[in-house]
């Protein structure tokens, strides 16, 4: 009972509300979106965009422009970019990744360092404000979850054939660009809100933990897609209801209940084998 | 009208020519055995004719209807696929996306087809099964039942029976001439010679150029293919 009644006491804030509408829904879109990305060893991708968007953040904070209408098309310009470099180019995926991320987290710090220092709006960049989401925010989450959530409805068929065989796909004669697109689109956009209140430093793991969790115990693509995103948004809850009782940041609260349930979802697995191998 | 059209093509990665003066025809209901040492420019012009890469100079046309949705193809494996938590029947059905266009979900006909097709190879008893559980042979199985889910007319196969063992691989050469002989005309990269001349009725050999096209019994006659068949077998005497 007493979960109960610090559930509803929680609630009774507006802030927490949003907070958990917000969380919830990114959570959730983060976990769809990572399916695609940890199977086709993109993972590095959500921490590259990531870093871009602090990069982003930052200078928009000391220019003071209103930091999501840059941030949201230089990631997903970024995005699009990474997902060409992982294709055909000379410096191969994760280098590539591994290069734009720490470049722009690079002249993010020397941007900041040059003008204000590293202030409070740095820290909230970096680790996130759940608390600060906006009405704004919050119709901007909806939209997204409705169009991820759409995409994988409608095009289940075509995003598995588009993970599974890229090739066998554009053999056949269906136009896996446009799929890439939506998905490189998409992901950037989650990033880029879910950023905000995750932090540039641990957003990354919300497309990550879900899947590769699902992936240890789910044998089929449809059964990884639904647990991963179950595994998303049950994290954020408690991770949040944890944060909330024990007076822990939220954001890491949040990833360390996903690294929990990793650890169970290996242990499941670990069993399930027969204590072989995990 | 032939099916495939291959007139004086020439195919280059990063501006390197790989592969060049391609000049020959499919008809429909052939079986093409394209062989040739590795980097010879197998893979890259089977990569053309799917058109996942445009030739640089030259031209490859479909006729006779032939389109790139009654395609079906059989690709090399990547290590990622080898580790996929797909099922069964989830990869063979997959091969009847390009049936359903834009149409969300498969039809219960899509579900009839890769069901047959499961049972045409032996695999229906695995269909619930996940992809990375299986057995090589298997999942070259199960990667031939998405082709076949994609093929109504042409079928094209890289090296299907690559790091199988010998039993699977005599399966998987008599499953292949028997969908030939019900009319579906089929596209194979191979190193195995011996099985190519045995199986194929037409031989393009390539050295990163035409060396031979023809059918297979004027091929064991050709200085190519005495030379190619002698290593083909000190190759499998090791």
């Amino acid at each position: 009972m007493q979960l109960f009644d610090m559930i509803a006491e929680m609630m009774s804030f507006t802030f927490m509300v949003r907070a958990m509408v917000v969380g919830l829904l990114v959570s959730l879109c983060a976990a769809l979106l990572g399916v695609n990305l940890v199977l086709k060893r993109y993972a590095m991708i959500g921490t590259g965009l990531s870093h871009v968007g602090f990069a982003v953040m930052a200078i928009a904070g000391v220019v003071e422009i209103a930091p999501l209408s840059v941030a949201l098309p230089i990631v997903v310009g970024a995005a699009f970019l990474l997902l060409r470099l992982n294709e055909n180019s000379k410096i191969k995926g994760d280098s590539a990744v591994a290069l734009v991320s720490t470049s722009s987290l690079a002249i993010g710090v020397i941007v900041v360092s040059l003008t204000t220092g590293l202030t409070l709006h740095i820290c909230n960049v970096m680790f996130g404000s759940i608390f600060a989401m906006t009405q704004a925010d919050m119709y901007f989450s909806i939209a997204l979850s409705v169009a991820v959530l759409g995409m994988f409805i409608l095009f289940y068929k075509q995003l598995f054939a588009v993970t599974y065989d890229e090739n066998f796909a554009k053999a056949t004669g269906t136009n896996v660009e446009l799929y890439k697109s939506m998905l490189a689109i998409l992901t950037a956009v989650t990033v880029v809100v879910g950023m905000r209140m995750m932090g540039a430093l641990l957003i990354a793991s919300l497309t990550l933990f879900p899947a590769i969790s699902a992936m240890r115990v789910c044998k089929r693509f449809l059964t990884v897609v639904i647990t991963a995103a179950v595994v998303g948004v049950v994290c954020f809850f408690v991770g949040m209801v944890f944060s909330f009782w024990y007076d822990l940041p939220p954001g890491s609260s949040v990833v360390a209940v996903n690294l929990a349930a990793f650890l169970l979802f290996c242990g499941v697995s670990f069993i399930r084998r027969g204590g072989v191998s995990v | 009208m032939p099916l495939i059209t291959c007139s004086n093509a020439s195919f280059a990665y990063d501006g390197r020519t790989v592969v060049a003066g391609l000049d020959f025809t499919v008809n429909k209901g052939d079986y093409l055995c394209i062989v040739g040492e590795n980097g010879s420019g197998k893979t890259t012009l089977m990569n053309g004719i799917l058109g996942l890469i445009s030739p640089k100079s030259g031209s490859i046309t479909f006729g006779d209807g032939l389109k790139s949705t009654s395609i079906g193809y059989l690709p090399q494996q990547t290590p990622a696929q080898k580790d996929f938590p797909a099922s069964v029947h989830e990869v063979v059905l997959s091969g009847r996306l390009s049936r359903r266009g834009l149409r969300p979900f498969y039809s219960a006909e899509d579900k009839r087809v890769a069901l047959a097709n499961m049972e045409r190879l032996g695999i229906s008893s695995i269909a619930r099964k996940s992809f990375r559980e299986l057995s090589g042979g298997q999942q070259q199985r199960v990667l031939l039942g998405r082709a076949l889910c994609a093929a109504s007319e042409a079928l094209l196969l890289d090296e299907p029976v690559a790091g199988l063992d010998p039993l699977v691989t005599s399966e998987l050469y008599r499953t292949i001439k028997e969908l030939s002989l019900d009319g579906i005309t089929i596209v194979m990269i191979s190193h195995d010679i011996h099985a190519a001349v045995e199986y194929a009725s037409t031989i393009l050999h390539l050295q990163n150029h035409q060396l031979f096209f023809g059918s297979a019994l004027d091929y064991r006659g050709t200085d190519a293919g005495r030379l190619f068949l002698r290593g083909g077998a000190s190759d499998a005497a090791v």
